[in-house]
């Protein structure tokens, strides 16, 4: 239940900074603000800018030393060479390269002062013995941080290079870390460290350690402990630690499999769930109307693109772009779906094959409409900073944040057209229509209008699927035709008129794609799917889920 | 004479079909002469370029006559029918591909170009034949043919029907795309077959050889129309018909329907891969972009625009649109999907019998007949 919580505070983050108005700067100058001028940062700073290496030295420890957040920052500039005072007041800043200049941020503060060239600014050197005592104070500063996260990757760093000292760090450090992620950690490592110096009690012992987890340094290590020297002995001398290291091996192994197919299963529900976007408006305008709309694709690239125009309009604010981009590229989609239903379609209700055709015409004129308005050329639209990234569960599994993203909201705007069409008036006369024409107009629903809404409806959706797109793929004016085919594949597989079996199909298309990739590669596995829908076609004309009643004779 | 009867009985109640064949006859004789004898100063001489681009026009028009049988006569609307001529220009191209024996880029007398840039060592066991003509000519029309016949029997068995059968020959062709682009399916992933040297030994570059390729397509397409004629006249053809307008009612009446349609389909494919084969040694290439579902729905237009169910109209319809699609992409690069996309809506919505419609209903007035009026 942690992805939701995660959305769900990105969301509200998201919607205050939006109250605020905020510049939304990076975390470092954010986490700066809140404490104005601690004790004596400011003078540890200033020790740094002298010529004497002792001196510095001295001031160096003595930034290790104060507690302050903002210190490991300041430490690793140090470290790197982006520490310089200017000559003139000697305020310490750090230089952090953008582009040709440096943006420049005052060290104390984090502000950002604007970006410039070197010129009367002066580099805070460092020499060898400095540069081993700041690596330590960066890796304990690090070990004991706050941030969880901060000190995983300390650790992480650590297990490729045990030295003594950072075996005795890591033994400390066992003794308070309270995180079971970071502690699993800690251990991995001194497991590694008993196994290359311990007794052979210790060393079995680690080995039991390490077969509890996977990571990649650990069983190389393993891996290691079985390799034989050229004479043909093994490295190994002891024959019990080379049967638990085995067995270690092979459990380790069994473990990363299993997360392989979860992780492969991720993959087909997260393609599944673009599909399933793609095809949910479409099954409602074809479950509805029997009305085939080729320009489905393109109400998708309308979307994408009202995402990027959006972008464009605010700039500074990408983080919460997207959700202006939803209800705009709803509206945008929707709208061309109701002038498309209005003024073409309307005419041609009862002939589907001439609805198709006049539909496929109006998808090339609406992608050379954004060929000549944008430019034949993919745009780059921006994912937001919430959405890069990964939910790393363990090193054998990650999934990456857009898709997990992409999936929940695909089951959000399923739910949400769930209880449209089961809550709402408006659903409950698309579903009269869509069962039996001619009797829901003699009852009096207006078809006329419920045509219009639901062809909008659909439309709209269609534009919210656009958005999600433009964050996994190029967008582009042929954006749309590549997944029309297999969003009717979609909906034809899962059953017409009925939404859950558009989910059904979407995740199950999805999942079974993937499964097939690995042994068959991406474009067989693509071609072995249509061939297997179209025999699924041939026993079960009607998919998986039929409509049942009369209306299904229609 | 019988066959005399015949060509008689054929063409007697079709006055359009009349024009196409006359009109036939007179460009087999007119454009070679206009190339050939008229010197290249005179304004009525005709290049070489024009001769191959109506060569193209006419392997398109058999096309659309072959996508007229299925889709006007007997109401299915495959949008996957350029899958057919794409394999017939496959089959051909195979043929052409062999013929450039060692003069390849590699030299390689047994293996085509690609092939040694993949590094293979042997022919693909499915070449072996293509070195003879009669085999490459027999593969034309097996290959669509066994294809249709396989789909074909599999969907109007379990009575796929309408849209969703539109769909499905869509997805068939987007499947064929990408299996053709790839390397390992041996030919020539991306790129496809193409430098094409000389077919039975005469030159493609020479102007003898492209007068001859034309006058292949004019008789193509003349034999094409007649036996179309044939088909949509006899017995069958009015099954055919018949199922198009109430295939319950016909299968209840005891007609076994699915062998009827099943029947002129693969007819329809085979023309569609002769079609192909002409195509292909006329603009020297055939790649996996053939495939693409766009050319099947192109073709559904040409056959839109001259008005289904008439056989010359689909002919027409597939000329005019073509020349169109030259002049526009020539002229106004940008403007021809615009125009393309607009001539679906507008052709839709206003002419469902295409040209052929409005030129029928502007000759019998206001008293249009009821068979006229759109039947699917």
């Amino acid at each position: 239940m942690h992805t939701p919580l995660t959305f769900w505070r990105h969301l509200r983050i998201a919607a205050t900074l939006l109250l605020i108005g905020a510049a939304l700067a990076p975390g470092y100058s954010a986490r700066a603000a809140d404490a104005t001028s601690p004790p004596n940062l400011a003078d540890v700073l200033r020790g740094l800018t002298v010529s004497s290496f002792m001196q510095k030295k001295a001031a160096s420890d003595a930034l290790a030393n104060v507690d302050d957040p903002r210190t490991l920052v300041l430490l690793k500039a140090l470290l790197s060479g982006h520490l310089y005072y200017r000559k003139s007041d000697k305020q310490v800043l750090v230089l952090s390269p953008s582009g040709d200049a440096y943006a420049v941020r005052d060290a104390v503060s984090g502000k950002l002062l604007g970006s410039s060239d070197k010129d009367g600014l002066t580099k805070i050197t460092i020499n060898n013995q400095m540069r081993g005592s700041l690596r330590e104070a960066i890796a304990r500063r690090s070990l004991y941080s706050k941030d969880r996260r901060v000190r995983l990757a300390a650790v992480d760093e650590m297990l490729d290079n045990l030295t003594p000292h950072a075996v005795g760090l890591l033994r400390t450090m066992r003794e308070s870390e309270k995180d079971p992620a970071v502690l699993a950690k800690i251990r991995t490592g001194l497991a590694l460290a008993d196994l290359n110096h311990g007794s052979d009690a210790q060393r079995l012992a680690a080995i039991h350690v390490l077969a509890g987890g996977m990571n990649q340094t650990a069983r190389n290590r393993l891996r290691g402990l079985l390799r034989k020297n050229p004479d043909g002995g093994f490295v190994e001398g002891n024959a019990t630690v080379r049967a638990a290291a085995r067995t270690a091996l092979a459990s380790i192994e069994r473990r990363i499999e299993f997360y392989t197919i979860v992780q492969t299963g991720f993959f087909g529900l997260s393609l599944g769930s673009v599909l399933l976007l793609s095809a949910i408006g479409l099954a409602i305008t074809f479950g509805v109307m029997g009305v085939i709309n080729m320009a489905h694709g393109e109400m998708m690239m309308l979307g994408a693109y009202t995402t990027y125009v959006v972008q464009l309009m605010m700039p500074s604010h990408i983080d919460v772009s997207l959700f202006v981009a939803i209800p705009a590229a709803f509206a945008v989609s929707g709208l061309a779906g109701i002038i498309i239903e209005r003024g073409v379609i309307r005419f041609l209700y009862g002939r589907p094959l001439e609805t198709l055709l006049a539909t496929f015409g109006i998808s090339l004129f609406l992608q050379q409409l954004v060929r000549t308005v944008f430019s034949p050329l993919n745009r780059a639209v921006e994912s937001p900073s919430w959405m890069s990234g990964s939910l790393q569960i363990n090193s054998a599994l990650s999934l990456t944040n857009n898709r997990l993203y992409v999936l929940i909201f695909a089951l959000l705007v399923f739910a949400a057209l769930q209880l449209v069409m089961k809550k709402t008036a408006l659903g409950l006369q698309v579903r009269a229509v869509s069962q039996n024409r001619e009797m829901a107009r003699a009852m009096g629903v207006r078809t006329g209008w419920v045509d219009a809404m639901t062809f909008g409806l659909g439309s709209g959706i269609a534009g919210i699927a656009g958005v999600a797109l433009s964050q996994l793929t190029n967008v582009g004016p042929n954006l749309g035709q590549s997944y029309i085919v297999d969003s009717f594949m979609v909906v034809v597989f899962g059953g017409v008129g009925n939404l859950w079996g558009t989910l059904v199909g979407a995740m199950s298309l999805g999942v079974f794609n993937k499964v097939l990739e690995p042994w068959s590669g991406a474009v067989l596995a693509k071609i072995l799917m249509l061939v297997l829908i179209i025999l699924f076609i041939q026993k079960r004309p009607r998919g998986l889920f039929p409509q049942k009643g009369r209306g299904a004779e229609g | 004479m019988n066959e005399q009867n015949l060509f008689k009985r054929l063409l007697a109640d079709d006055r359009g079909g009349q024009a196409l064949l006359a009109s036939l006859a007179v460009i087999a004789v007119a454009l070679p002469i206009l190339n050939l004898v008229v010197p290249a100063s005179s304004a009525l001489h005709v290049s070489t370029y024009t001769v191959a681009l109506f060569g193209k026009y006419l392997s398109y028009a058999l096309l659309a006559l072959a996508l007229d049988l299925v889709w006007g006569y007997c109401g299915i609307l495959s949008l996957g029918h350029a899958a057919f001529f794409a394999l017939g220009g496959y089959a051909i191209g195979m043929y052409l591909m062999r013929q450039i024996g060692d003069r390849g880029v590699y030299g390689n007398p047994n293996l085509p170009d690609f092939m040694v840039f993949l590094n293979w060592k042997e022919l693909p066991w499915y070449w072996h034949g293509f070195e003879h003509f009669w085999f490459a000519a027999l593969m034309v029309m097996l290959a669509p043919a066994l294809l249709a016949y396989l789909f074909g029997w599999f969907a109007f068995r379990s009575r796929v029907t309408g849209v969703y059968l539109s769909i499905i020959t869509q997805a068939l062709t987007y499947a064929l795309m990408l299996a053709f682009f790839r390397n390992e399916m041996g030919f020539g992933g991306n790129n496809g077959l193409t430098d094409f040297k000389d077919i039975l030994g005469y030159s493609l570059q020479s102007n003898a050889t492209r007068i001859g390729l034309f006058l292949a397509s004019v008789l193509a397409l003349a034999l094409g129309y007649l036996a179309a004629r044939y088909v949509v006249c006899s017995k069958l053809g009015r099954v055919v018909v018949a199922v198009r307008d109430a295939e319950d009612r016909a299968r209840f009446i005891g007609y076994k329907t699915e062998s009827y349609k099943l029947w002129i389909f693969v007819f329809s494919a085979v023309l569609a891969g002769i079609a192909g084969a002409l195509y292909v040694p006329q603009v020297g290439i055939i790649n996996p972009g053939e495939f693409s579902p766009l050319n099947s729905i192109e073709l559904v237009i040409w056959v839109a625009v001259g008005g289904r169910g008439t056989l010359y109209g689909a002919i027409a319809g597939a000329i005019l649109v073509n020349y169109a699609k030259t002049y526009f992409t020539g002229a106004l690069p940008d403007v021809w999907l615009f125009a393309l996309g607009a001539l679906f809506v507008l052709v839709t919505l206003f002419l469902p019998r295409g040209i052929v419609g409005l030129l029928r209903r502007r000759r019998m007035g206001k008293t249009a007949p009821t068979n006229l009026v759109n039947s699917l």
